[in-house]
């Protein structure tokens, strides 16, 4: 789409839905959002950016490989499913770090779901990404 | 908690990410993938011993009891699967290092194989119903890139009836799904064994029953749903299509046999007659389909249709001895159909094409091979004392003990049917003299040493799994009675669920944990 | 609630199988998709349509007349699942057409042998042989194809 407003706009636009999609992403714990949501929004940014600039600069702009980015997703998400393993609890159960808790206050709460929900959003923005780079480009 | 479980199901995830990431051309993926399926093979023989001595095992994911979180159950049926599935994933993707070409390998034929393979393992240890499903789905959308892979023309008109159809049966299932969900709240296996049962109004549990059985029906490709498999396997590449006509189909089995042992009480008269009657015209519309063939391929893919009856006749007379035949089938028909693929593979490097008329004399410049030919088909056949001997004799067995004489006798006519497409492949390919081809110049002399070394190598390297599966169904034909016990404990445990629900649920009532903060 | 969904879900079957019933490949898809939603609104009212406070555990732990929160994570995995489906089977239709030159799905028959397919000695035809007879004709018939066919 060769139209300049849309591209001046779609640059802004990506860097809006990015930050958006990190925002979802930490805040999916205890509230609505999480891996999936941001992963969702943050391939949409992308995806506008694609649709104006063409699938090589999307290409440009992710710096690797749709797939290796998918797949390294999911290799964290894995992660975060056995490193309870190593604790000898079950595969996939939450393990939690308080930083700066107090006996009234739980502090920042850092637990696995949270690197498993890093791997799911990172699997999301691969897979939707490599799909659509590769539609564009067989078009 | 058992991690043999979660390992089985992780190796191959594993692997596929470490085929995709590692830099490298064909042979370090290719590597890469061998070596994972030896994990899995090694995980899986550990976890056939635990069960073989100790009964069914489960693990709980993330620690939430069932029917509360999903549940990961082996019991003597699933461990065996998981063990022929690892043992054919390991000999193709041996095969595959030859077979499949750069381009495939950088389409990432190894990581969608390995996904393939996590999905085929996650679906025999799921407990629970729509946990089945996502591993379906996986399986699926692997097998989907799979069969578009590096496709030409044909290959992709292939894939879209494929694809279409196999659609169609998840939504169904996804359908079929909901509405358990509905009746019973739950959809643990275990859990929902006997509960659809006590349902005041049993009508559209029957529904339910039958969109299964459809949906299922598909998969595994049962008499008047199997169109779109003689219409895709012949297409792909042998690797592709070995693994496909191997295990793909079989999940549907082990699905159908689950859901009607565990979730649907065999009570039901009417679906154990129609699954009867369907076993029987899949047995023999496959056979027939498979004589009135001329190519190699097809005649394979119908042949993998008409064993698909063998299989299901255990569900459909539902005594111990039926159920233990069909299993003991469902093992070797795996292993022998992975076999007779890829020597189909062999035969086409050697003679260019899988067409009957052009092939001949394969005897003559290659006896050793064409004696491990005529041991698989012979084994598939069911001469004594090959390994389908065993599985015929069972399933007579169980017939004569049914008093199901017209089963009977519809089981030998299609077993003595089945010796007519492969014989007749022996006598084409193999007997006759090589039919002279004037446009088709001898290369031979063209290659230099070296190039003749590598094809040579490559040769061998395929020949090594062809080999090593002969030798393992030889060792069952000769040797079956270690596996015949185990596929009668199999029978029974999948007949007798008390084993499977005391694993999955413990004993009791178990009290919801606290939840966590 | 259950009711109006199921009416609902009846309308988008019968739309959906209409779809599927066709022989563009592309409206048998979109038949496709209607019915996989039809799927989703069921498992969706299988659950049951309640008013109820969005399932999260607050500070004093369980909270009750909350919303079964597990029928929408049903929803939520078919929908991904779904989405992933539809989104390869189009760019696999897409990729069909440019290579094949048609959606129309009994010209999509490279890979099967039409019954009584025969060469001029009566011999049956070869899958190759078959696709060189099936190219020739699409060449043929694209040059009377009309447009939205």
């Amino acid at each position: 789409m060769n139209s300049i407003i849309f591209r001046t706009v779609s640059r802004l636009l990506m860097g809006l839905m990015l930050l958006f999609s990190l925002f979802l992403l930490w805040r999916g714990h205890n509230e609505p959002g999480g891996g999936f949501i941001g992963g969702l929004v943050a391939a949409a940014g992308l995806v506008v950016y694609g649709l104006a600039d063409g699938p090589k600069s999307m290409r440009l702009i992710l710096r690797a490989d749709p797939g290796a980015i998918a797949l390294t997703g999911l290799l964290i998400a894995v992660i975060a499913g056995l490193m309870p393993v190593v604790g000898g609890s079950d595969f996939l159960t939450g393990l939690w770090l308080f930083i700066g808790a107090t006996p009234t206050d739980k502090g920042l709460a850092l637990g696995t779901p949270l690197l498993f929900d890093i791997g799911v959003y990172l699997a999301v923005v691969g897979g939707v990404v490599g799909m659509v780079i590769a539609i564009e480009e067989s078009l | 908690m058992n991690g043999l479980l979660v390992a089985c199901l992780l190796t191959p995830m594993m692997t596929a990410i470490l085929a995709f990431l590692w830099p490298g051309g064909r042979v370090i993926k290719g590597a890469v993938s061998v070596c994972g399926t030896v994990l899995l093979s090694v995980f899986a023989a550990l976890l056939l011993r635990q069960v073989w001595t100790d009964g069914p095992v489960s693990a709980q994911m993330g620690g939430w009891e069932a029917p509360m979180g999903i549940t990961l159950v082996a019991d003597h049926l699933s461990a065996m699967l998981v063990m022929v599935t690892a043992i054919v994933g390991l000999a193709v993707s041996f095969f595959a290092l030859t077979d499949i070409d750069e381009a495939r390998a950088k389409g990432g034929f190894d990581t969608f194989f390995q996904i393939l393979l996590t999905g085929i393992v996650g679906a025999f240890l799921t407990g629970d119903l729509f946990n089945l499903y996502v591993w379906f789905e996986v399986m699926l959308i692997s097998s989907f890139a799979l069969i578009v892979l590096g496709g030409d023309k044909v290959q992709l008109d292939g894939a879209v009836k494929y694809v279409a159809i196999n659609l169609v049966s998840t939504v169904l299932l996804l359908t079929a799904i909901g509405l358990v969900y509905g009746m019973a709240g739950t959809l643990n296996m275990a859990d929902l064994n006997g509960s659809l049962a006590e349902l005041p109004d049993q009508s559209l549990v029957t529904v339910v029953s039958v969109l299964f059985l459809i949906a299922f029906g598909i998969k595994a490709a049962v008499f008047p749903l199997y169109f779109w498999l003689p219409a895709s396997y012949h297409t792909l590449p042998i690797s592709i299509a070995a693994v496909f006509a191997a295990l793909m189909t079989k999940v549907g089995v082990y699905a159908l046999i689950r859901t009607f042992t565990l979730i649907f009480t065999p009570e039901s008269d009417m679906i154990a007659t129609v699954v009867l009657v369907v076993a029987l015209l899949t047995m023999l519309t496959g056979i027939l389909g498979a004589i009135s063939h001329t190519n190699i391929r097809r005649i394979l893919s119908y042949h993998v249709i008409g064993s698909i009856g063998f299989m299901l006749l255990g569900l459909g007379l539902g005594s111990p001895l039926a159920m233990a035949a069909s299993i003991f089938y469902m093992m070797q028909g795996i292993l022998v159909k992975a076999l007779l693929f890829m020597i189909v593979g062999v035969i086409e490097k050697r003679g260019n094409s899988s067409e009957l008329s052009e092939l001949g004399g394969l005897y003559r410049s290659h006896p050793g091979f064409s004696i491990l030919y005529l041991l698989a088909a012979l084994a598939l056949i069911g001469i004594p004392p090959l390994s389908g001997f065993w599985a015929k004799l069972m399933v007579l067995e169980a017939g004569i003990e049914h008093q199901a004489w017209w089963v009977i006798a519809l089981v030998l006519l299609a077993s003595l049917l089945t010796f007519i497409p492969l014989m007749r492949i022996w006598f084409e390919a193999f007997w006759k003299a090589a039919p002279r081809s004037d446009d088709a110049p001898v290369k031979e002399p063209e290659l230099s040493n070296a190039a003749s070394g590598s094809a040579a190598r490559s040769e061998s390297m395929q020949l090594a799994p062809v080999v090593a599966l002969s030798a393992v169904l030889l060792l069952i034909g000769l040797a079956p009675a270690s596996l015949i016990s185990l596929t009668d404990q199999a029978a029974a445990g999948v007949l007798n669920v008390d084993a499977y629900l005391q694993v999955v649920l413990g004993s009791g009532a178990a009290p919801i944990e606290e939840m966590k903060p | 609630m259950e009711v109006l969904f199921g009416i609902l879900a009846g309308v988008l079957m019968a739309g959906g199988v209409w779809l599927i019933l066709s022989r563009n490949l592309l409206k048998f898809l979109f038949g496709l998709v209607l019915i996989s939603n039809v799927a989703n609104l069921v498992i969706f009212a299988s659950g049951g349509v309640t008013e109820g406070s969005p399932p999260l555990v607050g500070k004093s732990g369980i909270v009750e007349g909350v919303a079964n929160s597990l029928p929408q994570a049903l929803v939520l995995t078919a929908i991904v699942i779904g989405f992933g489906l539809v989104s390869f089977t189009l760019t696999l239709a897409l990729r069909a057409w440019q290579s094949i030159g048609t959606t129309h799905v009994e010209e999509m028959c490279l890979s099967e042998q039409r019954a009584g397919a025969t060469d001029e000695n009566g011999g049956v035809l070869s899958v190759d042989d078959y696709a060189q007879l099936e190219r020739a004709r699409t060449v043929n018939s694209e040059q009377s194809m009309e447009p939205g066919r």
